[in-house]
């Protein structure tokens, strides 16, 4: 896991080199570039889990609670004190340092959820139980929201992961599948068309399975809440949403193409990682980031240097790199004695999983362009720290079960 | 406490729902990486920039070696208006010479182009004027100056034959792929003959650009890029000095000269009169000058040494009488007796003693003579009717390549006229037309007509005694330093050398003898053969026409000499050509008073 999580360092911390390399400035330690600068926290984030290694396992149990609600205080404060970075108000400056509360919410969200998970008498049947859950969760989301930091907001949904493996009804996971393709369907198409579509899926149902009363009310209620959802999808998408998600959604599903506005990451970032070929361009030949063709192209588009310098087969090796982590957190994670380890080791493949394959999805155009980094690899000191203790601490929990 | 085990097997859900996306992104990227292939397109369309190289376009010579055409740098003033930021504007319009409304104007339509990309705010500044905003420039961001070369000409004449480039048109674009947008191609005169042996060869220049269109260095360190070559320089056969002299004699008349060297057909001076200053039709001045020069009643635009067409009027003796003599219809001895201004059917304007040989009939330009010459061949039993004979003295005439067209390196020229047996079929009616029908011929009237440059080839063809070398431009094309002379093929007349020495003695007799029609200015140095022309014209006073060649034996140039409306082929034409042969031979020679006289002399009240 130690080897994996250097392993992606090491490559965000070249690749952005490589993005902003200019050739006034060809030392990848020059303290002036963003590379420098990433260097500098890749040694604190070193230094930061050192730190966490050697803590007693038992304070993250103990305090989980305190840090969370400590976090959640920083998060206010932001909100009141913070300052303003491209359209944020999520920053602390200290001196020439920015630092994002956001980034650290998500590991202190995922303690208490832990916490809270693991204690007694706690269980999805019941309706309190849920409740302080959602709570826990959309308190941070909410306060994220309002610093206008909407990817870092949604970051929440992840956790659904960590419920469905500790009993939440399988149900819910498949609802929320069906959501989100009654929401594409009616956006690409005619709501009335989709609501005849349904119906016709239900007579079909109706032949093949027990006529029995119960079954029909069921089927006909879940018609009529899915008619109900789709007729509201419109509404909500115009009246809920902002303008340039509206236009990110749609240009992602092809309903607006406007290459020089909303669309021009998304192409550009196909541009840089389509023309890597197979085995990409070379290190530090990569024009299209380098060039700033890609907006964002060390931070949120970090992927398509990667894609452009070290075309496919560089890219499958991240993607890989990645998906090795996130099975090897999880069977990690079910190995552990504790509940409370284990819920905590969930999280963090949820939260990992969530930003890995929302900002590839994103890079590749397979999903709306929401701003949040690509874990260990992205530049930026918050996140990279955030992560980093967000791993160290499972890392600790699972050191522990070892020496016990 | 929930119970571990009971929810285990999600842990399998989660880990195939893991892998699923990453089997999603591996496909995803496998076909935008190594299937699809367009963006790799779009990535060159992104960051490559293709600037063409241009190379420098050949130099001119003339036959002494002066330069006639050179390149001299311009500088047109680029802007890239999203770089411009915080200038200050009236200083800035001081510094170009422009006011606040060219400025606004000129901004805009840069911005209409493109706020990213460069274009021209101002074209081609002179070299002085960039000198000074050279150094004042870097106050202002986004404006900067890019070199490109114009032509420039030293010694301001032969502005027809040296001809001007413009820029490439859609059509010419579409029929030669070499050339593209914003290229310079010859538009007339040897500019256009000799195009491709002038622009050399563009060189391509791919360099990397940024998301703002900086340049950011070469693509592949260059391996892809081409040098330009340089245009091959032309040596013409013109001499500058001749050919300024000339312009200056005709200027305030029209018409035109033309001078050959005979012995190789090569044109020594080719003026139509009015000229224009050929610099007044480069770079931003020329659409405006071209316009001016376009709508000049006096027509400077056209080229008359080559496409005005006129009756060579007694010019034409010296044609008919050697194909006579081939013919054996008469002999140098032959004499007419002449009637004077009263003679018929062909009067004679000058006034001599009579009868006439054919010698003196050319000194003396006799008309009825010629008439009786003319009945002569046409009439001459050997020829079944008025038609063959016709026919046989058409081939003859055709053979001093009148009626026809040269083809050489001129690029325009007018075939001048000498009208086919069915155009008197049509005219008269088949059988009805005799050679008294058709007496105008006899002295170079009627349907005859040739340009001033077929009259010039007539003059070689009797300096060389009956063949010709198709008159041309360009004596030598320099390709990498190595001169090749332009060869051309010698041509011969239907008539034996014999057969023009009489020709030449009368023309002799025209300057050096008592009754010559020349002799006011005979020249002492040198031994001239002329002929007046006096061509009678409809619309106006007679055209003033005069042919000679010089010297006598082994001539280095021959010359014809149209001067519209100028009356007398002895009062125009004849001391014009005299000058300018003169010139050619001697370079310094004591003036003559009518030299001046010719200098000043304006017709300009007769257009």
């Amino acid at each position: 896991m130690v080897s994996l999580y250097l392993a992606l360092v090491l490559v965000g911390w070249i690749s952005i080199y490589s993005a902003i390399y200019d050739e006034n400035h060809q030392s990848i330690f020059d303290m002036s570039q963003g590379y420098g600068k990433q260097m500098v926290w890749i040694v604190t984030a070193l230094f930061l889990a050192l730190v966490i290694i050697l803590t007693d396992f038992k304070f993250f149990s103990a305090f989980a609670f305190p840090i969370y609600f400590f976090m959640i205080l920083i998060l206010i404060a932001v909100l009141i004190f913070g300052s303003t970075i491209s359209g944020s108000k999520s920053w602390f400056q200290i001196g020439s340092v920015s630092l994002q509360p956001a980034e650290f919410a998500k590991f202190a969200t995922n303690l208490a959820i832990a916490k809270y998970l693991s204690t007694l008498n706690v269980n999805f049947k019941q309706f309190k139980s849920v409740g302080k859950m959602l709570i826990i969760l959309l308190l941070p989301s909410l306060l994220i929201f309002l610093q206008n930091d909407t990817g870092s907001a949604i970051v929440y949904v992840a956790f659904i992961f960590v419920f469905y493996r500790e009993g939440m009804p399988g149900a819910i996971l498949i609802i929320g599948l069906i959501s989100v393709v009654l929401f594409i369907m009616t956006l690409l198409l005619n709501p009335v068309a989709v609501i005849i579509t349904l119906f016709v899926i239900c007579i079909l149902l109706v032949f093949f399975m027990k006529r029995n009363l119960q079954n029909l009310v069921i089927l006909f209620g879940m018609f009529l809440i899915m008619s109900a959802f789709i007729l509201s999808v419109n509404y909500a998408f115009d009246n809920a949403l902002e303008q340039h998600h509206r236009t990110r959604i749609n240009v992602l599903l092809g309903i607006e193409t406007d290459l020089k506005g909303a669309g021009y990451n998304v192409n550009q970032s196909l541009i840089a990682i389509g023309s890597g070929g197979l085995t990409g361009k070379g290190f530090l030949n990569g024009t299209q980031t380098k060039y700033n063709f890609v907006p964002e192209q060390s931070t949120d588009f970090i992927f398509c240097t990667v894609g452009e310098e070290w075309g496919f087969a560089g890219s499958i090796v991240i993607v890989g790199l990645f998906i090795a982590l996130l099975i090897r957190i999880i069977i990690v994670a079910e190995r552990q004695r504790s509940n409370f380890a284990r819920i905590y080791g969930y999280g963090v493949a949820s939260i990992l999983f969530f930003h890995f394959a929302v900002n590839i999805a994103m890079t590749l155009g397979l999903f709306p362009v929401i701003g949040i980094p690509l874990p260990f690899v992205s530049y930026g000191g918050s996140s990279l720290w955030a992560f980093t203790i967000l791993l160290f601490i499972f890392i600790k929990l699972d050191s522990y079960r070892l020496n016990a | 406490m929930i119970e571990n085990k009971a929810y285990e097997g999600r842990k399998i859900v989660i880990i195939g729902i893991i892998i699923v996306i990453g089997m999603i992104f591996a496909a995803r990227l496998f076909y935008i990486q190594v299937i699809n292939d367009k963006y790799v397109l779009s990535a060159n369309n992104n960051v490559l920039r293709y600037i063409t190289q241009y190379p420098a376009r050949g130099l001119v010579y003339d036959r002494t070696g002066k330069l006639m055409v050179f390149n001299e740098a311009a500088y047109d003033l680029m802007v890239v208006p999203k770089l411009v930021k915080n200038i200050d504007t009236l200083q800035f319009c001081r510094l170009i010479g422009i006011d606040k409304e060219a400025f606004i104007k000129k901004m805009k339509k840069a911005r209409n182009y493109s706020p990213y990309k460069a274009s021209i705010f101002e074209e081609q500044i002179s070299k002085e004027h960039y000198g000074y905003i050279e150094e004042k420039l870097f106050k202002y961001p986004g404006f900067w100056v890019q070199p490109r070369t114009l032509r420039k000409y030293p010694i301001p004449a032969a502005a027809h034959s040296l001809g001007y480039i413009g820029e490439v048109s859609p059509m010419e674009i579409e029929a030669n792929p070499y050339y593209a947008i914003g290229d310079y191609i010859g538009k007339s005169g040897i500019e256009k003959a000799y195009e491709t042996e002038l622009r050399g060869k563009k060189g391509l220049k791919i360099s990397m650009v940024d998301v703002f269109n900086r340049e950011k260095g070469s693509y592949q360190n260059g391996i892809y890029d081409t040098l330009p070559l340089a245009g091959n320089d032309l040596y013409v056969s013109l001499d500058v000095e001749l050919q300024a002299y000339g312009e200056k004699l005709m200027q305030n008349k029209k018409g035109s000269i033309v001078a050959i060297e005979p012995s190789t057909g090569e044109i020594l001076a080719l003026i139509s009169s009015p000229t224009y200053d050929p610099n007044l039709l480069i770079g931003r001045i020329r659409s405006k000058n071209y316009n001016e020069l376009y709508a000049d009643s006096l027509k400077p635009l056209f080229n008359r040494a080559l496409l005005a067409m006129y009756p060579p009027g007694s010019t034409f003796k010296t044609v008919e009488a050697p194909i006579a003599l081939q013919e054996g219809v008469v002999t140098p001895a032959t004499t007419f007796s002449c009637g004077g201004v009263t003679a018929s059917p062909i009067k004679c304007s000058h006034n001599h003693y009579s009868p006439l040989n054919l010698i003196e009939a050319i000194e003396q330009s006799c008309n009825p003579y010629y008439w009786n010459v003319f009945r002569k061949i046409i009439e001459n039993k050997k020829y079944a009717n008025t038609r063959e004979a016709y026919i046989n003295w058409k081939s003859y005439v055709n053979s001093f390549n009148l009626g026809m067209t040269f083809n050489t390196d001129l690029n325009i020229e007018r075939s001048g006229n000498v009208p086919a047996p069915e155009y008197y079929d049509k005219y008269f009616g088949k059988g009805q037309w005799r050679s008294m029908t058709i007496r105008s011929l006899s002295i170079g009237q009627g349907e005859l007509l040739v340009t001033p440059l077929q009259l010039c080839n007539v003059v070689a063809i009797i300096a060389n005694r009956g063949y010709y070398y198709p008159p041309h431009l360009v004596r030598a094309v320099s390709r990498n330093k190595v001169r090749e002379v332009k060869e051309y093929e010698k041509k011969f007349t239907k008539v034996e050398p014999g057969n023009f020495e009489p020709v030449v003695e009368g023309m002799y007799l025209a300057y050096n003898g008592s009754h010559g029609t020349a002799r006011r200015y005979k020249m002492d140095s040198i031994v001239m053969c002329g002929k007046t022309g006096t061509v009678q014209n409809p619309h106006g006073e007679n055209h003033s026409l005069f042919i000679a060649f010089a010297p006598r034996d082994n001539p280095r140039i021959a010359i014809a000499v149209v001067v519209e409306n100028a009356g007398y082929g002895s009062a125009y034409g004849t001391p014009i050509a005299t000058l300018m042969m003169a010139k050619y031979l001697l370079r310094e020679f004591e003036r003559p008073t009518y030299e001046e006289e010719m200098f000043n002399a304006s017709l300009i009240s007769r257009y």
